[in-house]
């Protein structure tokens, strides 16, 4: 069974139509690339599987593992799994980054009725996982994302993915704005949660983040709908030509 | 203009007067004490109780708010005093000395007045029958205040603490002074304190204002400090309110700071029907650096208002004022802040912030900020917010799991943290964010 299953998804914001009609597929322990021009609805389809309010579905479903996403909350989508990479991290004064990942990860054990993390075990995971990412002590004490440059936020945003361990990952654009060598880390940590047991989607504009993280499955989205499917030579095809030929087939 | 000068006296204004005439011969003071009494009800007697149309109490119509006098409190019986005991416990296991007033007389018994080297305690009730030097020079005088609120405490008081911390001391603990109604039968309190702290001292003060009887506390209380801050010397001044859900509530503060010295206040407001908090300051002497806070955490149909009066009367003196309120239901917090800078007080840096949260639609915030400017070489600002939480923040948090009310409760946290922080004492913030946390849980 597919892990993730979007079937003719139609989005309107204030009236306006987004997405209209998309369909993706999304087996368990795969990687799936979309991209597509700007204002395509790529975040808009990453908004509505995570479950901000603002986006009324007016036709379609989502399912995930088989249940209704859509009748879901957002902390229980996150509980279940679902987790999305922000491509603006919001930055929030007053909260220890520390304190926002412990409470992030007991609410979601808590909610599959698992035990709550100690103190010590907690804070040996985020060392260790920080580490891989680069990502300095005095960093966790600071505010979530507060004074945070670009890069910062986004290896920020992996940090949590990488702490709370979803079943699918949806990562906005998280190499814009990304150095190479950043770019590389953030891959290395991305590829170190490859599993079977876990899929990802990866919307990115540029074929450089596919060449660390290497696709199974990518997808061109255009006017709101999935108009092209292919393995990852798909996305050098796309560098090469750009979106033109798609314009009209989306029209 | 006559017909405004002369309205109906209201019950609750012709039972103060009916009270004062009674009791005036029974309180505490003679000479010029007394003196002071009776000029203040007349100064009192002149305006009445404070209501809308008098700019600094526009928000809060103590005419219209205090319907009637609950009759002076009697002297707490032993049944009222182990009632008592349970107050102070909004501090947690902050290590102070515990001073107690129940039903605004001081219980020495429940207190801790052992000696130590610098710090004098006496009741504000003998000093006044005795006519102690220290409540001669200051009582009515550290800062000549025409506000009703405070005339009629003058008119009134009754007891409270006499506190004198000599020159050098460093007093270790903190001294918590607790004032608790008891809720045996309606009642109204007008304590009044003094502290002087002199130069060079290094003292914390913890004032709270609590409820140890049954259902929501049928009482009012007039309560006033006055406090005098030495040169150089560093002094914390937190106030807890937490009354019964049925209190009214009108505090003053009325200090005087003088050069070089440290001085840090807060309030926390978290109980009351209807709180009055005051706070008249001034700078009386050079190179003082001063933080002024509070944070007020209101739901159902509480009312609470903050009137700040900071005067900065002497040169280079530093003050950061951050108030900040959380209002639920249909309540309504307010916020007066002004800062007054006079023609010699040149280098004066004052910078005043309020900002309020609202979690529901029909909750209120009202701000008024005033600078009063005499002086050309200063730098002084205000700002204000009042708003919802962020829906995008709160998206943000959900979206990594955090159930709704949880993911309000951390940003709250984080909103009032933020003025909770300026508390020099750790226990003692810990404890505010503890008492914080609760009051949002029960809010769930
Ligand atoms: N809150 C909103 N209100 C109105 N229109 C919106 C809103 N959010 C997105 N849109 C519109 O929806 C369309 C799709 O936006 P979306 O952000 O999903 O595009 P995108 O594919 O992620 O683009 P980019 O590559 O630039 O990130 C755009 O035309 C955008 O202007
Ligand atoms: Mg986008």
């Amino acid at each position: 069974m597919a892990l993730l299953e979007v079937k003719n998804l139609h989005v309107e914001i204030g009236g306006k139509k987004i997405l209209n009609g998309l369909d993706l597929t999304v087996e368990k322990g795969t990687v799936h690339a979309i991209m597509g021009p700007n204002g395509s609805g790529k975040s808009t389809l990453a908004y509505v599987l995570a479950g901000k309010a603002g986006y009324e579905v007016t036709e379609g479903q989502i399912l995930f593992d088989g249940e209704d996403v859509l009748a879901m909350a957002p902390d229980e989508r996150a509980a279940k799994g679902i987790f999305l990479a922000f491509q603006y991290p919001m930055e929030i004064p007053g909260v220890a980054t520390m304190t926002f990942l412990r409470t992030a990860l007991n609410a979601q054990r808590k909610r599959r009725g698992e035990a709550e993390f100690s103190t010590p075990d907690f804070m040996k995971r985020v060392r260790d996982t920080a580490g891989h990412l680069g990502i300095e002590q005095d960093m966790l004490r600071r505010a979530v994302n507060v004074g945070f440059s670009g890069g910062e936020k986004k290896r920020n945003e992996i940090l949590q993915m990488a702490m709370l361990e979803p079943r699918l990952a949806v990562l906005d654009e998280t190499d814009s704005g990304l150095d190479i060598d950043a770019l590389k880390i953030v891959a290395d940590g991305v590829n170190r949660l490859r599993s079977p047991e876990r899929s990802m989607i990866v919307i990115t504009h540029y074929q450089r983040l596919l060449d660390y993280i290497v696709p199974d499955v990518v997808h061109v989205l255009s006017k709101g709908r999935v108009v092209k499917t292919g393995g990852k030579e798909l996305a050098l095809e796309l560098e090469a030509k750009g979106y033109a030929e798609f314009a009209d087939e989306a029209a | 203009m006559s017909a405004e000068v002369r309205h109906m006296k209201t019950a609750a204004e012709l039972a103060l007067a009916e009270t004062y005439a009674a009791a005036k011969q029974k309180l505490p003071g003679k000479g010029p004490l007394a003196v002071l009494r009776e000029d203040a009800f007349r100064h009192f007697e002149a305006q009445g109780l404070p209501h809308r149309r008098v700019e600094e109490w526009k928000y809060t119509d103590l005419r219209a708010l205090m319907r009637d006098l609950k009759p002076l409190a009697s002297p707490p019986d032993a049944s009222a005093k182990a009632r008592a005991k349970t107050a102070g416990k909004i501090i947690g296991d902050v290590e102070c000395r515990r001073l107690m007033f129940v039903d605004g007389a001081f219980a020495s018994e429940l207190s801790d007045v052992t000696p130590e080297t610098g710090l004098a305690i006496a009741s504000m009730n003998q000093a006044l029958a005795k006519g102690d030097a220290l409540v001669g020079t200051h009582v009515g005088k550290v800062i000549e205040s025409k506000d009703a609120a405070v005339a009629l405490n003058t008119a009134l008081m009754g007891d409270g603490a006499v506190i004198r911390i000599a020159a050098g001391a460093s007093i270790a603990r903190p001294l918590h002074l607790i004032f608790v109604a008891t809720g045996g039968k309606p009642a109204s309190m007008f304590t009044r304190s003094l502290i002087v702290i002199e130069k060079g001292a290094r003292a914390m003060l913890i004032e709270s204002h609590e409820y140890a009887g049954a259902g929501s506390g049928d009482y009012q209380v007039n309560a006033a400090l006055e406090l005098v801050v030495g040169d150089e010397a560093h002094v914390d001044h937190v106030k807890i309110i937490a009354e019964g859900a049925g209190a009214l509530h009108v505090s003053s503060l009325m200090a005087s700071i003088g050069a070089r010295a440290r001085y840090n206040d807060f309030s926390f407001s978290i109980g009351g029907a209807v709180v009055r908090n005051q706070l008249f300051l001034r700078f009386d002497g050079e190179d003082t650096v001063a933080g002024i806070r509070g944070v007020c955490l209101l739901k159902g149909r509480q009312h609470a208002d903050t009137t700040l009066v900071l005067d900065h009367s002497a040169k280079g003196c530093q003050s950061r004022e951050l108030f900040k309120s959380v209002l639920d239901g249909e309540s309504r917090g307010i916020f007066q802040g002004k800062i007054i800078v006079r023609p010699h007080a040149q280098k004066t840096d004052g910078k005043m912030m309020t900002q309020a949260l609202l979690l529901s639609d029909t909750a209120e915030a009202d701000n008024k900020p005033e600078l009063e400017i005499f002086a050309d070489d200063v730098q002084c600002g205000h700002g204000a917010t009042a708003g919802a939480l962020d829906e995008d923040l709160l998206f943000y948090l959900k979206a990594r799991g955090i159930p709704p009310k949880e993911a309000e409760a951390l940003l709250i946290q984080a909103f009032i943290g933020e003025a909770v922080e300026g508390i020099e004492h750790a226990g003692l913030r810990e404890v505010l964010m503890e008492a914080a946390v609760a009051w949002l849980k029960a809010r769930a």
